[in-house]
């Protein structure tokens, strides 16, 4: 085929409009037009393949007219629509021809539906950037002046997303008018525009003059502030970044930062919490001066506002607000003008105030040095980890690699173990496996002394906690450990007491025994695992529970390739064979599996030729689905099967990949 | 915010809105001109403000405990001041549109949002009276009640006073004029019609399907649209929902007129054939109930030619396969009525039934093998363009390999 595809190239192309007219438009339509809405989802997403079968000038006549004039169907429909038609330039004849995707489009801009608008409208965007600028201004911005004067409120909405992409490429008086259609939309009487207005303000703004910016900008902007809906107001903060970064600093003093003071103040929550939400973002944009004079202050009022909403989001921003201040001077205002009111927080009513500040707090460690911290941070960490909410002391204990580096974790040691006890044994299973995740960098920075005195039989305790989720974190967990501490404490230390539990009347423990075996195995390497672990998975192949033969197996596949080849001979094959037998269905199953696994690895071991064939064919993991196979069947025939599935398969990708490869090469 | 604190004062302030509850009830003559400002200083000042965010940040109205307002002691005495002062039988409209305007109604209209549903009782009887006494009000309260519901549908999905302003609306609908204002009919099909898409629908939709039944009765011409759209909006994967849609549906059906039936029975039997036979047994069900409705029934009889042979093929299936037995004896029964109705016409489609089957298959297999085909040529057409490429690219790449000697061999 490879050889046949060059010079049937020509002829090809000439069959190909042959081709063509078989699929007259009507019977496409049809599918586009079932009543099966799955059906018509389908082929809207296939729009493509119909458009080229088409070929372009039909698409430009007869499609997309067709597509332009039925839009009425399920939101569904019209998303796939929507979404389609941002990719469509190339299908209509290039550039040249981008406008014919406005008409659908533009239908699609005005629905009901905010999913699908917003989907029209990026799709639009994208195509905007396609036309020629006289194209533009021919098509591109009568269609969006047309929205922004629609009877619907959808239409405006929809508008307001699109000015900031013509506006540049527009030529002065179209210009003049592009900002005239924005004003209007700023005073909107339907809400729902006005948010669509303020949410787009900053990206319009970006794409103006400077001095539009402040003479047009501006007051759209105090105005949109002050609207009688906060949920205007509060758009008009994210605003505030962008249009603060694009003005000069005397500009921002005299211009934007009334508006923004009002907002820090703003009697609604929202616009509050809005204003500390962005704190990082307007900090930057305001740069180092105004952020002392002025949002320091803001900053200290937030974090004492009365709704706990507000004060969580400042809280959140406390670390990023220290390390955006300039480094001179920082140590001293965090101290006199942020730290009072952090002290404050410590002990707030609502938890996830403090929780949230709990998760950011110890980023000030490396901010304010050692001494600062041993005097007055390190008073408050303490304090939190007492905390009575749990979500507090975990997020101290997350983060305790930060304080690590600046003091070292000994300093709060003795505070650390009974809150660790304490969320060890947290009645909620999920305050359990947030701790336990924390184990093995708690480990890396208590080191294995402390480790092994005080923490090691917490670590086995939650092997037999009663919930799965934890039994199982608590066996990866133990491998990570191992990973840090090395095989000989492996040995030392866990191995054993796993091994125990192998004995434990309660079925669950013993499977958590083949578990830890299947997580630790690699970790520990072949010596342990052949002489400690294989034994006592072995003899438990013989249990009376089948749920935990059917793990003995699992775990004999798992950790038949650390093993060596005696061992999987001699041993493991026997009491597979005999599982195999078994009389449950299940273990029959499973170890039927580990058998042609095992001896899958023998053969290669044998054949090492046909081993190195094996992964040279691509695709070969992909199509050999894991599925339980006779034994007989590895004789050599399966092989022989998965080559011919192999070749059949990556052909043809192989020569688009090749094809791909040689004009890489060229460029 | 903190309710233990100050307890004298509060207690002086419950008092003397009580002593003022009490001295508007009982007396005649006491509202003078002089006074509107001050009351309707003094109700503003109390009631107007930001509603606090709520305590449960995923509060299910249909399943939680509503975080109820702590300032209630008092706030319940100027609701309560509030609407002896609205009925009062001195109060008077002239003079108090001064104090009682479009910000003051915007404001009363956030108050909606309030999780407590004492406030919201108050607010609802408030409204009410105020459309009612303020003619130069009314469509400006009908406009932000439209703001508020497209925010909802489209935005924020949240409004906990959907239900309240609906049962004011359906009030406000009965009363319209005839023949409807654009501005009605469009507040129908944009806004209550796409409200059935709402998360919480349950919540509100008794008092929605009683506002779209009064826009049918007001003006049967918006019958089909008014179906057309709530077919639009089907539930595809939410059976509680279903069953609310059909049972607004049997609302509809009940006050429709025959020649509106004509127009939509199509489509709507298309869906209640879908519905019938519905693995979820409520959904099955409550189309079925559609069969125990008399007038349903007499519009199916008139129109049986149409809707036969549309609910035949579900109806036929599902008497074989349905998994509950209500449902196949449900089933049996309308099948028996509808044969009744035509027995000529359901003995050709039973033994039509097998033909139709296979003639639906063929078709399934056609269409696989369009897009097969549409596959195909996409492929072709692919391979086409990279080979055309290849050749290009093969041309100069033998003018690379005489300059610089072997650089696309090393890649092949």
């Amino acid at each position: 085929m490879a050889g046949a595809a060059g010079p049937a190239a020509g002829s090809g192309a000439a069959g190909g409009d042959g081709d063509d007219s078989l699929y007259p438009i009507a019977v496409l339509i049809d599918e586009l037009r079932n009543e099966d809405v799955q059906l018509r989802l389908n082929s809207i997403k296939k729009l493509s393949t119909i458009a080229l079968a088409l070929g372009v000038e039909r698409t430009r006549t007869e499609l997309l007219p067709f597509l332009t004039d039925t839009i009425y169907d399920e939101d569904e429909v019209l998303l796939a629509l929507a979404e389609q038609l941002g990719n469509f330039t190339g299908l209509v004849g290039g550039p040249d021809f981008a406008h014919c995707l406005l008409p659908p489009l533009e239908s699609l801009a005005t629905v009901e539906e905010t999913v699908v608008r917003d989907k029209a409208v990026e799709s639009l965007r994208q195509i905007s950037q396609e036309h020629t600028p006289v194209a533009l201004e021919a098509h591109f911005v009568p269609l969006v002046k047309r929205l922004a004067s629609g009877d619907w409120f959808t239409s405006r909405t929809s508008a307001c997303g699109l000015f900031s992409v013509c506006y540049p490429r527009a030529s002065i008086a179209v210009k003049g008018e592009i900002k005239q259609y924005f004003r209007s939309l700023c005073s909107d009487d339907t809400p729902m525009v006005r948010r669509a207005a303020a949410s787009k303000l900053g990206e319009f703004a970006k794409v103006l003059e400077l001095d539009s910016v402040k003479s047009e900008i501006v007051p759209l902007f105090t105005n949109l502030a002050s609207d009688e809906q906060d949920s205007v107001r509060l758009l008009a903060v994210e605003a505030c970044v962008s249009i603060a970064q694009l003005l000069s600093q005397e500009d921002i003093e005299a211009l934007v930062m009334p508006t923004l003071r009002q907002a820090a103040e703003d009697k609604s929550w929202r616009v509050r919490y809005m204003v500390a939400d962005k704190f990082s973002e307007l900090q930057k944009a305001v740069g180092p001066k105004i952020t002392l004079n002025d949002l320091i202050p803001a900053f200290q009022n937030l974090l004492k506002d009365c709704e706990a909403e507000v004060r969580a989001a400042a809280a959140h921003k406390v670390k990023e607000l220290c390390e955006n201040l300039p480094i001179e001077g920082r140590e001293t205002i965090i101290m006199n003008q942020i730290l009072p009111y952090i002290k404050e927080l410590v002990s707030d009513t609502n938890q996830h105030v403090k929780s949230a500040l709990a998760s950011v707090i110890m980023g000030l460690a490396t901010i304010l040095g050692k001494e600062n911290t041993i005097e007055h941070l390190l008073p408050l960490f303490l304090a939190q980890l007492k905390d009575e909410c749990p979500e507090v002391r975990l997020n101290i204990i997350s983060n305790l690699d930060c304080v690590n580096e600046v003091i070292g974790i000994r300093q709060l040691s003795q505070s650390l173990l009974p809150a660790i006890v304490e969320l060890a044994e947290d009645a909620k299973w999920r305050v359990r496996l947030a701790i336990i995740e924390y184990m093995p960098l708690l480990a890396g920075q208590l080191g294995v002394e402390f480790f092994d005195e005080k923490l090691n039989s917490l670590c086995m305790a939650w092997l037999v906690d009663h919930v799965y989720a934890i039994r199982e974190a608590a066996t990866s967990n133990l491998m990570k450990l191992v990973q840090k501490f090395g095989t000989e404490w492996a040995q030392n230390t866990i191995v054993p007491k796993v091994l125990v539990m192998a004995n434990d009347p309660n079925y669950l423990h013993r499977m958590t025994t083949l578990f830890c075996i299947n997580a630790l195995s690699e970790a520990c390497g072949q010596e342990i695992t052949t002489k400690q672990m294989l034994p006592i998975v072995l003899k438990m192949a013989g249990d009376q529970v089948a749920n935990v033969r059917f793990n003995v197996a699992k775990s004999l596949q798992k950790i038949g390739p650390i093993l060596d080849t005696d061992a999987l001979q001699v041993e493991v094959k026997p009491v597979l064979q005999k599982l195999g037998q078994d009389e449950d269905m299940d273990v029959k199953y499973f170890a039927q599996e580990a058998i042609s696994a095992v001896a899958q690895r023998l053969r290669k071991l044998d054949f090492p030729v046909k081993d190195s064939e094996e992964p040279s064919a691509p695709g070969a993991d992909k199509t050999h689905l894991p599925r339980p196979r006779g034994p007989g069947e590895d004789t050599g025939k399966g092989p022989a099967y998965q080559l011919h599935v192999n070749t059949r398969d990556t052909l043809p990708q192989l020569e688009i990949g090749e094809l791909v490869l040689f004009s890489q090469s060229i460029d | 915010m903190d309710s233990v604190s100050d307890l004298k004062s509060k207690e002086i302030k419950r008092a003397t809105l009580n002593e003022l509850v009490e001295y508007v009830s009982t007396n005649r003559g006491v509202i003078v001109e002089s006074a509107y400002s001050d009351i309707v200083k003094m109700i503003s000042a109390n009631i107007f403000r930001t509603l606090p965010p709520s305590d449960n940040p995923d509060f299910d109205p249909e399943e939680d405990e509503p975080t109820l307002e702590a300032s209630w002691p008092h706030i319940q005495l100027v609701y309560e001041f509030f609407l002896r002062f609205l009925e009062s039988p001195d109060f008077q409209p002239s003079i108090a549109k001064r104090y009682i305007d479009q910000k003051f109604v915007q404001q009363l209209l956030e108050l909606f949002d309030s999780e407590d549903p004492r406030e919201r009782d108050f607010l609802k009887t408030v409204l009410h009276r105020i459309y009612g006494k303020f003619l130069g009000l009314r469509a400006f309260i009908r406009k932000q009640i439209n703001n508020i519901f497209l925010r909802f549908i489209y935005e924020t999905e949240h409004f906990n006073g959907v239900a309240e302003l609906l049962e004011i609306l359906g009030s406000i609908i009965n009363g319209f004029a005839l023949p409807l204002k654009a501005e009605h009919k469009q507040f129908l099909m944009k806004v209550l019609i796409p409200m059935h898409t709402a998360k919480g629908l349950a919540l509100f939709h008794a008092q929605l399907a009683y506002c779209v039944v009064q826009f049918l009765e007001k003006d049967t011409t918006l019958t089909e649209p008014v179906i057309r759209g709530l077919l639009k909006f089907w539930p595809k994967t939410c059976s509680q929902k279903e069953v609310m849609f059909l049972g607004e549906i049997e609302e509809i059906l009940d006050v429709i007129e025959p020649t509106q039936f004509k127009k939509i029975e199509e489509p709507l039997f298309k869906q209640i054939s879908k519905c019938v036979s519905s693995s979820h047994f409520q959904v099955a069900e409550r189309a079925l109930y559609f069969w125990n409705n008399e007038y349903i029934l007499s519009l199916i009889e008139e129109n049986i030619d149409k809707i036969l042979p549309i609910m035949f093929g579900s109806l036929y299936k599902i008497s074989k396969e349905h998994w509950n037995p209500t449902i196949v004896a449900l089933v049996y029964n309308v099948l028996k009525t509808l044969m009744e109705m035509n027995g000529k016409l359901f003995d050709d489609l039973t033994s039509s039934y097998k033909a139709e089957r296979q003639r639906e298959k063929k078709k399934e297999l056609e269409r696989e093998e369009l897009w097969k085909k549409l596959e195909e040529l996409k492929l072709k057409k692919a391979l086409e363009k990279q080979n055309s490429a290849y050749n290009m690219h093969s041309i100069l790449s033998n003018t690379n390999d005489e300059l610089k000697k072997k650089p696309a061999t090393s890649v092949g």
